[in-house]
């Protein structure tokens, strides 16, 4: 197994290569320094020096890949690319356009995403699956029937339904908590609770019908006939053998998702001025301020990597017919 | 001509892709094996009384994908005819009560006052702040607070009995369409499809379409005189709105499977077919593409796209043809971004495939790789293809209304659900509330994402019995097949 992770691990070095690569060429070739000065400075009169002014500032004016003027080992450090790109993979993310260290910025804004995504994640995963079991031991009856269509109705509602609409039923008409905002400490669950509630809400239609239709699955084979003949209770059928065997196809979507929690939702942030990484992420797009979205970029990317070996370890975990090599 | 036709590159992809329907609807026809699993779709219920929806929802989108710029009255300096700068479509056209007729801001659904109160001056010279009748609703009634709940009444009712009326010629055309068609008598067919024997379940999709026809002629025999679901900030007519909406969430969820097609198809039949070298490459390719936030990269892309329409302005001669292309460009950075679950889809099931007993025969005939993977490979992977088609339509019309809300979704000028959310969101907060707009979004999208839904399940379930979703069977039967075995 240990030579199958750092394999992994090695493999993951080319594709963050490739990340770094392509949002580089996406943001400084397609997009030219001198544009994004232009935006920064605003459209009109702005004067050339002022845009090599804004350029020598924030190191934009060095040459892209090679810089023949330096010396040494120079003349490939002192670009734009090194400059920008290679420091990523120590987790230097430089300073974005405003001046700001964003490494700091991720590391205090990372608690509230967390505080956010955490709980909804939790809370939903224990949802769904016990909404998908109760499903499926109910299957074939009204129950089942209604639930699922009520699953396919509630998977149709866009999600921006889901956050406008408790904002306002909850915080405008009931004022149980506040519309939006976040405070640290102690006072912190009256902002987390509602975005919480409809993130699990939002996802309940569509996750809960896919783990029924796993359990569904699982039902179907072998050793669950098997279990039953030997005059298993349809409860300890249930939650002894089909749950177990149904967490692997589960694991296999969940797992992943587990490190990018830090990341948090762009829009569920932004509704709620949660100032969190998804809203920074998002405040960077609008501005247009590449250093931190290309920050943010490799940042879900290395997360995604991470996730996806964790999920191939969980799996030897949860299913011991699993071997790594 | 009175006219001067404008095709717009989102326009003529969606001809495009209705013209590749048709001939495959006439090739599937034809053959009984592929036949065999529409005839399935065609059995449940659910997915036709969905389909009947989204045809509905794709007659509108398709008269708004006919646009032209109507001519002007005036002639130029060399005595041609002059165009209208603003680009028209049939729906338009049809709707152009609807759309022509503003009001100055905020009114009620159905509502003859304005929703906010206003100085008037009156005849005698005294100034007072009262509620403005509306410029265009309710115009022919006298004494609006006396008159317009019998009117309203007498509309819905006249509404109502137009549905009947084309709800029963509708249905004798189907019946003695099915007779001819089944050498029986009509009386027999009508017996049947009220039973509900009829195997194609009319009965439902007959029900369906008179529910829709109850909801849809009210509606247009009130908008002749009413803004139904009232008006928005600058006073447009909010159905008008939902009606543009319905064409932009359309060309989203069709052209984007466009595209995604060919990447996945070519990339994932070879990394599968081929392996070795060229598998290591589409992987790598795609694993990087997939690790990298799917949202973050469309946001960036459609940025990146937006500089450049910036800085090539005389690319587009109106204003439409400009939002046109950036919802194509929409399109594309989609289909880029999520060409990547498909192609690994395929792989997977060539990778199977390629094992089998008829590709090493074909292989034993001497067959070349590139006919194994086109002949045998691609046909026997289509269902996947098809079903991920039909599955990911509904998501994209929901990522759609997200991108528009975070910025960077279609132009703001396009009417879409998301620029409709966008717009709305903050009306919510106002006192009292203006919630019309977010309603009628809300149920535009949640019913062409609901029979999306459905029609894709039932999809699902005929070319996939081992994901069967479970209930598009009759309740009869999944209870026979769900009971516990002896």
């Amino acid at each position: 197994m240990l030579a199958y992770l750092i394999r992994r691990v090695l493999y993951a070095i080319p594709v963050l290569i490739g990340v770094n690569l392509f949002t580089f060429a996406l943001f400084f070739y397609v997009n030219s320094p001198d544009d994004m000065a232009q935006m920064q400075l605003g459209q009109k009169r702005v004067t050339p020096e002022a845009i090599e002014k804004w350029k020598a500032e924030r190191g934009y004016n060095k040459p892209m890949f090679v810089n023949a003027g330096a010396k040494g080992s120079k003349k490939l450090t002192d670009t734009v690319f090194f400059q920008k790109s290679a420091s990523l993979f120590y987790f230097d993310f430089g300073t974005s356009d405003d001046g700001r260290d964003i490494g700091y910025e991720i590391e205090q804004r990372m608690w509230p995403s967390l505080a956010i995504a955490l709980p909804s994640f939790l809370a939903g995963l224990a949802c769904y699956i016990s909404g998908a079991l109760i499903l499926a031991f109910f299957r074939a009856t009204q129950l089942d029937f209604w639930g699922v269509v009520l699953c396919v109705a509630a998977m149709s509602v866009s999600g921006l339904f889901y956050i406008i609409g408790g904002q306002w039923l909850v915080s405008k008409l009931w004022h149980w908590v506040p519309i939006s905002g976040y405070a640290g400490g102690a006072e912190s669950w009256r902002f987390v609770l509602l975005p919480v509630l409809i993130g699990v809400a939002g996802g309940a239609g569509a996750s809960a019908r896919l783990y029924r239709t796993i359990f569904l699955e699982e039902m179907g084979k072998d050793y669950v006939r098997t279990a039953r003949a030997k005059g298993l209770s349809e409860a300890k059928v249930l939650f002894g053998h089909v749950l177990r065997n149904g967490m692997i196809p589960i694991l296999t979507g969940v797992v992943v998702a587990i490190p990018s929690l830090f990341i948090g939702s762009l829009v569920m942030e932004s509704f709620f001025g949660i100032p969190g990484l998804g809203s920074y992420t998002i405040d960077a797009i609008q501005s247009q301020d590449f250093q931190i979205v290309r920050s943010m970029v490799f940042l879900g990317s290395f997360l995604y990597i991470l996730g996806l070996i964790l999920t191939d370890i969980s799996y030897t975990l949860a299913d011991p017919r699993v071997r790594l090599r | 001509m009175p006219f001067k036709p404008v095709f717009l590159w989102t326009d003529v992809l969606v001809y495009v892709l209705l013209i590749s329907a048709v001939v495959f609807i006439v090739s599937v026809r034809r053959r009984e094996h592929l036949l065999a699993p529409w005839r399935k779709v065609a059995r449940s219920p659910y997915g036709m009384c969905a389909l009947v929806v989204l045809l509905c929802f794709l007659l509108v989108g398709l008269l708004d994908s006919l646009h032209f710029r109507a001519r002007l009255d005036s002639k130029d300096n060399q005595g041609r005819a002059n165009y209208a700068a603003k680009v028209l479509s049939m729906l338009d056209v049809l709707a152009t009560p609807l759309r022509a007729r503003t009001e100055k801001t905020y009114s009620e659904p159905l509502a003859v006052y304005s929703f906010a109160k206003e100085t008037v001056t009156k005849a005698d010279g005294t100034q007072s702040r009262e509620f403005p009748r509306l410029r265009h609703a309710g115009t022919h009634l006298s004494n609006p607070l006396e008159q317009r709940y019998s009117d309203i009444s007498r509309r819905v009712m006249g509404g109502v009995g137009l549905a009947a009326g084309l709800w029963i010629a509708f249905s004798m055309l189907a019946a003695t369409w099915i007779a001819q068609n089944r050498n029986a008598s009509f009386g027999t067919t009508v017996t049947q499809m009220i039973r509900g024997e009829s195997g194609i379940p009319w009965r439902a999709m007959l029900i369906t379409l008179g529910l829709l026809l109850l909801v849809v002629c009210p509606v247009l025999m009130l908008s002749a005189r009413y803004h139904v679901f009232g008006t928005d900030k600058v006073g447009q007519d909010v159905l008008y709105q939902t009606l543009k909406s319905i064409r932009t969430g359309l060309v989203i969820g069709t052209l984007t499977t466009l595209i995604v097609l060919p990447f996945a198809l070519a990339l994932g039949v070879m990394a599968g077919y081929l392996r070795g070298w060229v598998d290591d490459i589409i992987q790598y390719v795609y694993t990087t593409l997939n690790s990298i936030p799917g949202v973050l990269l469309i946001a960036a892309s459609v940025l990146l796209s937006q500089v450049w329409m910036d800085r090539h302005p005389e690319l587009f001669e109106t204003l439409t043809e400009r939002a046109d292309v950036r919802l194509l460009l929409l399109c594309v950075i989609l289909g880029i971004t999520s060409w990547t679950g498909l192609c690994r889809l395929l792989r997977g099931e060539a990778l199977k495939l390629r094992e089998s007993d008829y590709v090493q025969a074909a292989h034993a005939l001497g067959v070349s790789h590139w006919r194994v993977m086109v002949r045998h490979l691609l046909p026997n992977l289509m269902h996947i293809v098809l079903i991920s088609i039909v599955m990911d339509f509904s998501g994209l019309v929901l990522a759609e209304a997200v991108l528009s809300y975070v910025g960077v979704g279609v132009d703001p000028s396009m009417i879409s659900f998301g620029t409709m959310i966008n717009n709305a969101r903050l009306e919510l907060a106002r006192e009292p509330a203006v919630w019309w707009s977010l309603a009628a979004a809300f149920i535009f999208m949640f019913l062409l994402v609901l029979s999306a839904n459905l029609f894709a399940d039932s999809v699902r379930d005929a070319f996939d019995p081992r994901m069967r979703s479970g209930w598009s069977l009759p309740f009869r039967r999944r209870l026979a097949l769900a009971a516990p075995p002896r």
